[in-house]
């Protein structure tokens, strides 16, 4: 018993090792051709971080897998939201101007804005949601299409919105009152912090697992991805399934860029990080829709992202590298668990077959005899 | 990809347009912009410049729906057109600095295909969900070529980490008696004389052989996929690819080269962008283009001819939108007013009350915005494209067919 668990646990270890390896050797050819010192580049990237780089990657890692979440609630139900990224920009542009103008005193402002942004996130992903419940357009489309209409709309609003700093070419929204950001958790000696927001990540973390696992809504929603016709034959509405799954998902897309505007930016401006709804896809494949294993990928992602910082200076090797490695372990990981799942078949199968055959295998000149 | 339950229907028949149709059609639209411009004043809307400049923004649009078009055909839905592009930019800026204008080309195709092995390599061998390798391919390329860019362009004359030195320009074609003669006549604005004066000196005007090549690729692909034996099997790998292997088609074999072309395709739009577009690599070039393509291929409901009109229809609104035409984008505002008056009318006559009143206020709301500005902000051009594909996925989605086994899995041997 305590075997086959054993062989579980490394199976299941074995998949995402397998792509991190192919990842890294595929990163290394590339590296090799276009002859770059491939032993200094990734002695750089695998050095031990400072405590400084390591509270970068805890932030980072904080609004990846915030992004991850996002992804992952659609994936449960096999909607695509490739729509994260437009959605936690236009959220965080809406929680930023009601923040900024500070209709409400202290945290009852930041509360505020939090529900703002959710609402503006899901309220966005939703039109796509109706879309593909009224009218069966797929979501994948409407999405890439919503994305780009929010960086015009965006950028749009902000120039309507937006406060000139004077001596400054950027646009951004009024600053946050001081009363309303959220402060940083002290972190290793005090000397650096981490952002606040990780405390909410945590937690969104675990109202993920407790709604999918261990509520009924839950229950419907992943039924409904894994096999539709069942979900009709059980009385689950699906139209409205995905109207609420991505709903969900885009209030999830919208807490996203909360923990830069709360307690690093402080406003939204031309220059705000955009792109992060993309790490998110790749980061809820890495980690499979699990909420723990989206942490990790997140953590894997921030890690790579803050240790190639110093890769030009140190060894002359541009940073972009590390992307490279980002997109191939998207492919990889979905190929590597196809690969262990068909290797794990496989051994089920001998299993079985050496549990039933042997004993009673009858004898063939009897059964030629009757 | 999901496809709509109603893709499963069969389709109509589809009514046989002759070469007269879109002739006049073409005609019909040149007078309806003449008319448009004496109404608005918006002189910009036809002049040989915007017609030259959309015809170089229409192209790159144009190839890499093409290369949407190649590569769902055969079933096999491609979002990673957008990164094939961004690395045609770059075969274009590093073989054509180095081995010349037509070596850029062949560069960016090149490049293009090896996005194209990818996707190819990961969705048809290694049957991984054709978004997730589209997404995958459009990180990869991003990173690729910035660090590319940094480790071959740094140090060369103009070149930089993101830009490559000016690539050698390619031959470009300039009637110069034709182009000369009728300038007089362009501007004379006589009504429809000038326009069509105006079509034929953007035609006839340092028009790059890589535009033509561009237009001529539609073509080609119009006839290959729809009038060849190997064009018919490629489709029917993406309509009903079990069929087609039960009927002796290597379904996996043509799909692999369907990606690869479309790689190809998608690759060239990127080489357009560098050397036509402009000339030289530049970080960001692309700009969504390739998700531009996507839009238009589905507007022209995954055909040639339609993405071609949806290719010319985005690429317009975006040099309109970059001539600073902010009262020529105010002035198409009217058009599209009246036009969808026109249509809440047609459907009325076919009784269809609810999309006559819908298309009546949307006709009536664009016509009241007409009135209240004065111009159109730059954001709102540049949303257009993509506002119009939401609009015809969600009025039309059942006029929509896109191929049947379009984005499912396929492995060897289903049909059984």
């Amino acid at each position: 018993m305590s075997g086959g668990r054993v062989r579980r646990l490394l199976l299941g270890a074995a998949a995402p090792v397998l792509a991190l390896v192919a990842a890294i050797l595929i990163t290394s050819l590339v590296l090799l051709v276009a002859g770059d010192p491939v032993l200094d580049t990734w002695s750089t990237i695998l050095s031990a971080p400072r405590e400084r780089n390591v509270a970068n990657i805890i932030n980072n890692a904080t609004v990846l897998y915030l992004s991850g979440l996002a992804v992952a609630v659609g994936f449960r139900m096999n909607l695509f939201n490739i729509g994260v990224d437009g959605q936690y920009r236009i959220a965080a542009f809406a929680a930023a101007v009601v923040a900024g103008e500070a209709w409400l005193p202290g945290y009852l402002n930041t509360v505020l804005a939090i529900v703002v942004a959710m609402a503006v996130g899901a309220a966005w992903a939703g039109i796509a949601g109706l879309l593909r419940a009224t009218r069966g357009v797929s979501e994948v489309i409407s999405t890439i299409m919503l994305n780009f209409i929010s960086t015009s709309l965006v950028a749009f609003l902000l120039r309507k919105a937006a406060v000139r700093a004077p001596g400054s070419n950027s646009i951004n929204t009024k600053e946050i009152p001081e009363g309303s950001r959220i402060p940083g958790i002290p972190f290793g000696g005090g000397v650096v912090e981490i952002y606040g927001f990780v405390v909410l990540a945590v937690l969104s973390g675990l109202a993920y697992w407790f709604v999918l696992n261990r509520t009924r809504f839950g229950f419907d929603l992943r039924a409904t991805g894994q096999s539709t016709t069942a979900a009709v034959a059980s009385g689950i509405n699906v139209r409205r399934m995905i109207v609420i799954a991505m709903l969900i998902s885009g209030a999830a897309a919208g807490l996203v860029g909360l923990p830069i505007l709360f307690g690093d930016a402080y406003s939204y401006g031309s220059t705000f990080q955009s792109g992060l709804g993309f790490s998110g896809i790749a980061i809820a494949l890495l980690g499979r829709n699990h909420p723990v294993g989206i942490g990790l990928g997140a953590l894997l992602f921030a890690y790579l992202n803050e240790q190639s910082n110093p890769l030009q200076i140190l060894v002359g090797v541009s940073p972009e590298i590390v992307a490279i490695t980002q997109g191939v372990i998207v492919l990889t990981v979905v190929v590597s668990y196809e690969v262990v799942r068909r290797y794990r078949r496989r051994l089920e199968q001998q299993a079985v077959a050496a549990a039933t055959d042997r004993p009673e295998r009858p004898a063939p000149t009897e059964e030629v005899a009757t | 990809m999901s496809a709509p339950a109603v893709a499963r229907t069969p389709a109509p028949r589809v009514r046989r347009r002759s070469p007269y149709t879109y002739l006049a059609v073409v005609v019909g639209l040149l007078v309806a912009v003449s008319l448009l411009e004496v109404v608005t004043g918006a002189d910009d809307l036809t002049s040989s410049g915007t017609i030259s400049a959309t015809l170089v923004a229409t192209v790159p649009i144009a190839l890499a729906a093409l290369g949407g078009l190649w590569s769902e055909r055969a079933g096999i839905v491609n979002i990673g057109l957008e990164g094939m592009m961004i690395l045609g930019t770059y075969g274009a800026g590093f073989f054509g600095y180095h081995y010349g204008a037509w070596a850029g080309v062949l560069g960016a195709i090149l490049l293009g295909m090896v996005g194209g092995l990818i996707h190819a390599v990961a969705t048809v061998i290694f049957d991984v969900d054709h978004i997730v390798s589209g997404v995958a391919i459009n990180i990869i390329a991003l990173g690729a070529t910035q660090y590319l860019a940094s480790r071959t362009f740094v140090g060369l004359p103009g070149g930089g980490s993101t830009q490559s030195p000016t690539i050698p320009s390619l031959p470009s074609l300039t009637i110069a008696p034709v182009s000369d003669g009728l300038q007089g006549l362009e501007q004379r604005n006589v009504f429809v004389i000038s326009e069509v004066a105006a079509v034929v000196r953007a035609l006839t005007t340092n028009l790059s052989a890589l535009t033509v090549i561009g237009l001529l690729l539609v073509l080609v692909t119009y006839l290959v996929l729809w009038k060849t034996t190997f064009g018919l099997r490629l489709r029917s790998c993406g309509e009903s690819p079990v069929t087609a292997e039960s009927l002796g088609v290597a379904v996996l074999r043509y799909k692999f080269v369907a990606v690869l072309i479309s790689g190809a395709m998608a690759g060239l739009a990127g080489g357009f962008l560098a050397m036509v577009a402009s000339s030289n690599y530049r970080d960001g070039q692309t700009g969504g283009r390739g998700y531009i393509g996507l839009a238009a291929m589905i507007f022209g409901n995954w055909r040639p001819g339609g993405m071609l009109a949806g290719s010319g229809l985005f690429g317009y609104t975006q040099t309109l939108g970059l001539r600073s035409g902010r009262d020529s984008v105010h002035a198409l505002l009217l058009a599209v007013a009246v036009l969808a008056l026109a249509v809440a009318v047609l459907q009325l006559r076919r009784r269809h009350v609810r999309a006559a009143i819908g298309f009546a206020v949307a006709g009536v709301v664009v016509g009241a915005v007409y009135f209240a500005i004065d111009e159109v902000a730059d954001d709102f051009t540049r949303m257009t494209p993509y506002v119009i594909t939401l609009l015809v996925l969600g009025l039309f989605s059942q006029r929509l067919r896109m191929p049947a086994a379009d984005g499912e899995s396929y492995r060897k041997g289903s049909a059984g």
